[in-house]
């Protein structure tokens, strides 16, 4: 690529990037036993970072700051789970249906039932999970666009049920729900599971189960030819992928102690998109960071109003174009390799 | 009851119209322009601008608003589509982007509001068969079939047309063929923001220009188009008479709160079993068997 | 000779649109078997095999398998039954490297129950069969990713998934198309050895001379029918078969 080349000014050789993993990555890749604290530090210190960073954080915010921590990995977790779902091959426009459907859940047995938060939100995950689940198993076999249509539209039409029929508080939503102890708990909870499902993940993808996942995204005829039932896995992974947002909603309804029709609001789908386009799809990593960016600069950003639509917009679109493989593809590739000019003949 | 099948008539023939440019682009070029809707508003706020600054006459705006918001399409496509063609879902996303993007930004700059109309081409209205129907509809349902038989007419018997229907099929062989798929390409998606825009000059005079009616647009016109079957015009037809008439109907007969659940739930319904539309023929994007 | 009946196809019609695919094809395959399909293109060759494994739904007649019927099942069920197949193109998952590619096979369910396996140890069988089918164990070939492998290792990489799969028929539609001399020459005797292992397989080919080294029978379609079915030297001799192939001139 003449990209690549450059000329020096008054001398006839043109040199090219060369790019070339770096020593410690080469040595530490594959073996099992590190050979020295560096290399393990290495592989430890962007791991490292994140966990620390997270979970000390609250401890050093204000209060203010905290909460927007919180929903920062509200929308880290939706990002999560559009990456895992994407990357068993299903386009979801749709992380909203998700939320919304846990949040309700969650909402709904505590105000109903009066179950305490301890109990509505794992219940809520995991009925929101299943019930979404089954709401698309008809659809498993559509591919790209067609799939997204349908988790666009299903939110819309669960907005339209709920407020013709008025069930769940209808409009008004339910309100007064019990809140979570207090704001460091819901911080250290949310940031928990936020933690697991980026590492659970990630480890998920690395098994023999996420190349099954992989290999359903590359060419999924080929994979059912091999004997494996596709759409089994697909709704497994929409499963597991989904049980990341359906907790966030039910988490949300508890800190606001508020569940109505907002739970379904285009926000919930756009926002992770958006992380996740502008931090690097395919790598759970690369949504964390598209999140923790975002989110934090659209609370500084909040006194321009409605203009952060625009702006997200903005931001979305030049990423897309411009960097197409995410800023974190882009700082994964300066950490793990070197680049240099090399002569040309 | 005649008075129903009019008004369905009217009905079917404004979707058509909202989903004849997006069918073009996307449908028969295989070009996603999901800032559609957004263009779809724009068309009208040109239009508007022209009339009410510069004071040009109706006819004279609406054909220079159709120009200009044609050519702002291609250059969207040159800005951006152009290095993410290819990528199905990067296109959706960015232009998907897009056109939110026009939309808040007409909104923050506050262009909604009741001085926002746009005249209609003829004023008054004519009796047929005991029913009252307004000249506006009238033309609603001329330009509608004008519109569509242009279609129907560039697509299979105009070189540029069936061209656009090679780049969608296969771009390689397009290639191979002659035709340059980037511009065919660039100039599909300008035809398609064109016919927006029309379609915009000609609906709109019936209530005001709202910053809403741009995701509406975008959504009925996939609607048409998944239901119909995306690329066939006969699709596009059919799509547009069953979700004009049902609208009708469901208004009319039940809650009018319940059309959009009957829409909504008609879009799932097709999309469950014949993906493709009831007149399309885009297998690859449903599994096989 | 019954229990040996591994496959029975019965008047297998199917049609796209006004085409007529496959009309009325009809055969028996009994184990270890190597059961050569010859035809023009365009003879149906193909889609008969699509309808065997499931990836097309016959308009018409029967697959029995060990005496199950087995018609328009999903092609994951009849392939957990035991028949696996090659694309005529080949359809690798491309950005998985090589060996990855023999993982996915290795976690279906039939291979569950007949080996068992955990993370790791399917790794080592798959780069194990991989050089069963001739790519050079100590080279970098095994681990290069799948999209950048040429023609000759994509074709012999859908080989190796067939037999990750331990399938007991095997359909190899158009195997060695595409390769050279020498890579065809070094593959007859890997799918001489799976004959010799008890395996059943197909072959659809267009390469006749190698085809009827290795093949007991043969069955030659043409536009969709099967015109001649017999022993390769016998089906040759047919006027029939010589019409299809050399035009019916002279």
């Amino acid at each position: 690529m003449t990209r690549n080349l450059r000329k020096d000014k008054g001398s006839d050789t043109t040199y090219r990037k060369e790019r070339l993993d770096r020593c410690i990555k080469a040595r530490s890749d594959t073996i099992y036993a590190l050979s020295s604290y560096r290399e393990a530090l290495y592989l430890l210190f962007p791991r490292g970072v994140t966990i620390v960073g997270l979970l000390v954080l609250p401890l050093l915010l204000p209060e203010y700051w905290t909460k927007v921590l919180v929903m920062t990995c509200v929308v880290a977790l939706l990002a999560l789970s559009w990456d895992f779902i994407a990357m068993a091959g299903m386009f979801s426009l749709g992380q909203t249906l998700f939320f919304g459907v846990g949040a309700y859940l969650a909402g709904a047995l505590n105000y109903y039932l009066h179950l305490s938060p301890f109990f509505t939100i794992p219940m809520g995950t995991l009925g929101g999970a299943i019930f979404c689940t089954i709401l698309i198993l008809p659809v498993l076999r559509l591919r790209g666009i067609y799939f997204a249509m349908v988790t666009f539209v299903l939110p819309l039409l669960l907005i339209r049920i709920i407020e013709m029929t008025g069930i769940f508080g209808g409009v008004e939503g339910l309100s007064a729900l019990s809140p979570l102890p207090n704001l460091w708990l819901a911080a250290y909870l949310i940031i928990a599971v936020f933690l697991v499902c980026l590492f659970g993940y990630r480890r998920l993808m690395d098994t023999d189960y996420g190349l099954i996942l992989k290999g359903i995204k590359n060419n999924d005829l080929a994979v059912m030819s091999r004997g494996i039932n596709i759409y089994w896995y697909k709704a497994q992974a929409l499963l597991i992928g989904s049980s990341a947002a359906a907790f966030a909603g039910a988490f949300v309804t508890h800190h606001y102690r508020f569940v109505g029709l907002p739970a379904f609001s285009m926000d919930y789908t756009i926002l992770p998109i958006a992380c996740t386009v502008v931090g690097g799809p395919g790598t759970f990593a690369g949504a964390t960071f598209g999140a923790f960016i975002l989110m934090p600069l659209t609370e500084l950003l909040r006194a321009i109003g409605t203009w952060r639509v625009v702006l997200y917009s903005f931001f979305m679109v030049v990423f897309i174009i411009l960097v197409p493989e995410g800023i974190f593809h882009y700082l994964q590739r300066k950490y793990h390799q070197i680049e240099r000019l090399v002569k040309t003949e | 009851m005649l008075g129903m099948l009019i008004y369905g008539l009217i009905n079917s023939a404004v979707f058509m119209l909202m989903a004849i440019g997006f069918s073009l682009t996307f449908g028969i070029s295989g070009v996603a322009n999901f800032a559609y809707g957004a263009f779809y508003v724009t068309g009208a706020y040109i239009a508007w601008q022209l009339i009410n600054t510069l004071g040009l006459s109706l006819v004279i705006s609406i054909i220079v608003s159709a120009i200009i918001t044609g050519l702002f399409g291609a250059l969207l496509y040159w800005f951006v589509l152009f290095r993410i063609r290819g990528l199905l879902l990067s296109e959706i996303i960015a232009t998907f982007g897009i056109g939110i993007g026009m939309l808040e930004l007409y909104r923050s700059i506050g262009l909604s509001g009741h001085s926002y109309k746009l005249p209609t081409l003829v004023d008054g209205s004519i009796e047929i068969l005991g029913v009252y129907v307004d000249y506006q509809r009238l033309i609603i349902i001329g330009v509608a079939a004008v519109l569509v038989f242009f279609l129907w007419f560039f697509s299979h018997h105009t070189k540029m047309g069936l061209a656009f229907r090679g780049i969608a099929q296969n771009e390689r062989t397009s290639l191979a063929f002659g035709i340059e798929s980037e511009f065919t390409a660039m100039v599909s998606m300008g035809m398609g923001c064109c016919l927006a825009s029309l379609a915009a000059a000609v609906i709109i005079p019936l209530s005001l220009i709202q910053v809403e009616e741009g995701s509406n647009v975008l959504i009925l016109a996939l609607a048409v188009g998944i239901v119909g079957g995306m690329e066939s015009i006969a699709g596009v037809i059919l799509g547009s008479l069953i979700f004009g008439y049902a609208q009708m109907a469901v208004a009319t007969y039940f809650n009018p709160h319940y059309t959009v659940i009957v829409m909504l739930a008609t879009i799932l319904i097709v999309l469950v079993i014949k993906p493709s539309g009831l007149f399309g023929k885009f297998k690859e994007l449903e599994e096989r068997v | 000779m019954g229990e040996d009946l591994i496959l029975r196809v019965e008047k297998l019609h199917k049609s796209f649109g006004g085409v007529q695919a496959v009309l009325n094809v009809s055969f028996n395959l009994e184990k270890g078997d190597l059961l050569g399909i010859i035809g023009p293109n365009g003879s149906g060759k193909s889609t008969l095999v699509n309808l065997i494994t499931g990836f097309v739904r016959p308009d018409s007649g029967k697959v029995f398998y060990h005496g199950k019927d087995i018609t328009a099942k999903k092609p994951y069920t009849i392939a957990n039954l035991g028949i696996a197949r090659t694309f005529q193109m080949p359809m690798p998952f491309h950005e998985l490297p090589a060996f990855k590619n023999l993982i996915i096979p290795l976690c279906a369910p039939r291979v569950k129950k007949i080996r068992g396996g955990k993370y790791g140890e399917r790794d080592d069988i798959a780069i194990d069969l991989l050089e069963e089918v001739g790519f050079e164990r100590d080279s970098a070939v095994p681990f290069k990713t799948a999209g950048s492998l040429p023609h000759g290792y994509l074709k012999r990489l859908e080989l190796a998934q067939c037999m990750a799969l331990q399938a007991d028929v095997i359909i190899l539609d158009e195997l060695f198309s595409g390769m050279s001399m020498a890579e065809v020459a070094s593959t007859l005797p890997i799918v001489e050895k799976l004959k010799t292992e008890g395996k059943t397989l197909i072959m659809i080919e267009h390469r006749l001379k190698e085809l009827f080294r290795i093949a007991n029978r043969v069955m030659v379609l043409n536009f969709g029918q099967k015109i001649a079915e017999g022993l390769p030297n016998e089906v040759m001799e047919n006027e029939g078969v010589k019409k299809a192939y050399l035009g019916s001139e002279v």
